[in-house]
């Protein structure tokens, strides 16, 4: 795009990415030092070039096929190697660009949430997303691992300094996050003991022979539980709710979407990247282990959903459903759903951080964020509610919206393998969530306040107080990508999706 | 059976520290126990990873002292144990202290709201 005629930016890309903002993190706090509204345009700086390197970095792959980048130029197995093929080319761009809407959005929240801190907010957010971009480009195992705590600790932090509560939410995720990523830890040990490398690329090729050794199928069984701790696959689930319904807005609606969906990515690259296909299919049942604890997790993911007064905790339990989509679409173990549930990767970051978005806004205005707090909403806040309308339309699953679509390619690709109890499982929480949805909506429009009063049918006059232009910008681009994300899902499959996820 | 124990110990002992540290992790009530644990759950995985690293026979440290004049009498793969393990645990150090520094922040945090570090305790005042 514009840094064509700079090859070596195009080729340094993958590096930059990570170095970029790395290296503003740490000087964050020195900016802060001169003067503390600099750290405000030194982030979004540091976020707008990661950016234009990530977007540069996937046109890169989508022209030239998969980028190697070695770091101090040793050659992989030895040094550790950053490889960026359609699938993370993808992920990098959702995680940079996210990361930079609620960045703009989260100034407002912020300076009103945490007065006096925004310095120290601005560095470790900036490190969480350093975490996420480390996890999503690293072709080392080990290094995921490094990236991997550096995002959780990034994300235990920035949850601590949340509500009233939050400390303890954070510690419950702390120790649960430890052994998850202790047990990704001792896997790539495994692995180690038995090939000697840690090298994806170079696992995948000396790790075959190996498929029968009980040392690989107890490394493949860490592996797996490890990230399902850190996706919140269902049993596993029960840190979530409350850190994120705790944390501060703008934390909510960077960590929310992200962990979850990068940590399935990480599940994703181990399935098929590190291990065969075939290992995962055939050799092991790691997929119908996956697509049964997809399934648990969609439905129990929507019935506790129905049971919260909370906006945010509601939103908490549908990501809850939605990481099972995922994990299901991906326990179905063929094409269609597999790019369904990348596709539902990309739908769900936007679709989340828009959600989260929203009860910022709400939790701006009235210092709360419980589903009463929506009465009357509609008239007081249109343009926001126009936004919260969408996305909870593409949650839902209507046409014109991605959501609609990546759920019709994993219902096509459950059909294909004739799991009729994944599909009951779709329709179910798509039907959950129209149920939540138009409570809500009920709730704005003031329709079930008391009846027989005049004036209750909205009579009276409500004044207009929109949004912060910054929070609702940002807002309105998200609610506008998830639309434009539906409109254009062919030529996203076509062009990066298909090449993303191995033909089965 | 006895063998397989003898010949494997140091994984066991791993194990047997592991679960130590994700007895205390589960069961005990009191956040520091509770970070206790998890320390040493930590430090199990890396006892482990610097056990694989052993070589039978009085393998050594690779110190080189001559490595770079004679490259191909120089180094003796037998005689030296494995030294990436110990690598990556150093980088497995400094992360576990991290992971230690913030809880116990977290920790003072809660014990300045709560007054108390039993977590029964803390759930009642929350409800």
């Amino acid at each position: 795009m514009m840094l064509e005629q700079f090859p070596f930016l195009v080729h340094s890309a993958p590096a930059l990415i990570i170095v970029i903002p790395l290296m503003f993190a740490l000087l964050t706090p020195v900016i802060g030092l001169i003067r503390r509204e600099w750290t405000f345009p030194w982030m979004l700086l540091a976020l707008l070039l990661t950016t234009l390197f990530s977007v540069t970095a996937l046109q890169d792959v989508m022209r030239n096929g998969v980028i190697h980048y070695r770091m101090g130029n040793w050659e992989p197995p030895w040094g550790i190697e950053y490889v960026v093929d359609h699938l993370n080319g993808l992920m990098l761009v959702l995680v940079s660009a996210t990361a930079l809407l609620v960045s703009v959005y989260g100034k407002k929240s912020v300076e009103q949430e945490l007065p006096g801190k925004e310095v120290y907010f601005r560095c470790i957010f900036l490190l969480q997303v350093t975490g996420f971009l480390g996890i999503v480009i690293t072709g080392d195992a080990f290094n995921l691992y490094v990236f991997l705590e550096i995002a959780s600790l990034a994300g235990y932090a920035l949850i601590a300094i949340g509500e009233d509560g939050a400390p303890f939410a954070s510690f419950r995720y702390i120790i649960m996050g430890t052994i998850g990523a202790c047990f990704y830890l001792l896997a790539i040990g495994y692995l180690y003991i038995v090939t000697g490398s840690l090298n994806m690329a170079d696992l995948a090729r000396l790790l075959p022979p190996l498929y029968g050794s009980k040392v690989v199928l107890t490394a493949f069984a860490f592996f797996m539980v490890g990230i399902a701790i850190k996706m919140a696959l269902f049993p596993l689930h029960v840190w979530l709710p409350d850190a994120y319904t705790k944390a501060p807005s703008a934390v909510s609606a960077l960590v929310a979407p992200l962990m979850t969906k990068v940590s399935v990515y990480v599940m994703i690259r181990i399935l098929f990247g590190v291990f065969a296909p075939s290992f995962s299919i055939s050799f092991v049942p790691a997929m119908k282990i996956l697509l049964v604890a997809g399934i648990v997790a969609i439905f129990t993911g929507a019935i506790l959903a129905l049971a919260q007064k909370d906006f945010k905790r509601m939103l908490c339990y549908i990501i809850v459903a939605e990481v099972g989509y995922m994990v299901g679409g991906v326990g179905l173990a063929n094409t269609t759903a597999l790019r369904g549930a990348v596709l539902h990767i990309a739908n769900d970051v936007v679709m989340t951080a828009g959600l989260f978005a929203v009860a910022g806004i709400i939790n701006y205005k009235m210092r709360e964020h419980r589903l009463d707090d929506f009465k009357d909403m509609f008239k007081r806040m249109p343009f926001t509610m126009a936004a919260f309308a969408t996305i909870a339309l593409s949650i839902i699953g209507v046409p014109p919206t991605g959501g609609f679509f990546s759920k019709w390619y994993l219902l096509q690709g459950a059909l294909q393998e004739g799991s009729w109890i994944f599909v009951a499982a779709l329709l179910f929480s798509s039907l959950v969530n129209v149920v939540l949805f138009f409570r809500i909506f009920e709730i704005g429009y003031g329709f079930h306040s008391d009846h027989g009063h005049a004036a209750g049918d909205g009579g009276e006059a409500v004044a207009i107080r929109e949004a912060p232009l910054s929070m609702l910008v940002p807002l309105m681009i998200t609610a506008a990508a998830i639309v434009l994300l539906g409109f254009y899902n062919q030529a996203l499959i076509g062009k990066i999706i298909q090449y993303a996820v191995p033909v089965l | 059976m006895i063998e397989l124990v003898i010949a494997k110990y140091n994984y066991w002992i791993y194990i047997i520290l592991m679960m130590i540290g994700f007895y205390a992790m589960i069961v005990k009530t009191n956040l520091v126990k509770k970070i206790i644990g998890m320390n040493i759950f930590q430090t199990a995985i890396i006892l482990f990873y610097i056990s694989t690293a052993y070589k039978m026979g009085g393998a050594t440290l690779p110190i080189m002292t001559d490595a770079q004049a004679h490259g191909h009498e120089a180094v003796l793969v037998d005689g030296v144990i494995n030294p990436l393990p110990h690598v990556l645990m150093l980088t497995a150090i400094v992360v576990m202290v991290a992971t230690l520094g913030v809880a116990l922040a977290i920790v003072i945090h809660i014990y300045r709201r709560y007054n108390t570090l039993n977590e029964d305790e803390i759930l009642k005042v929350m409800k």
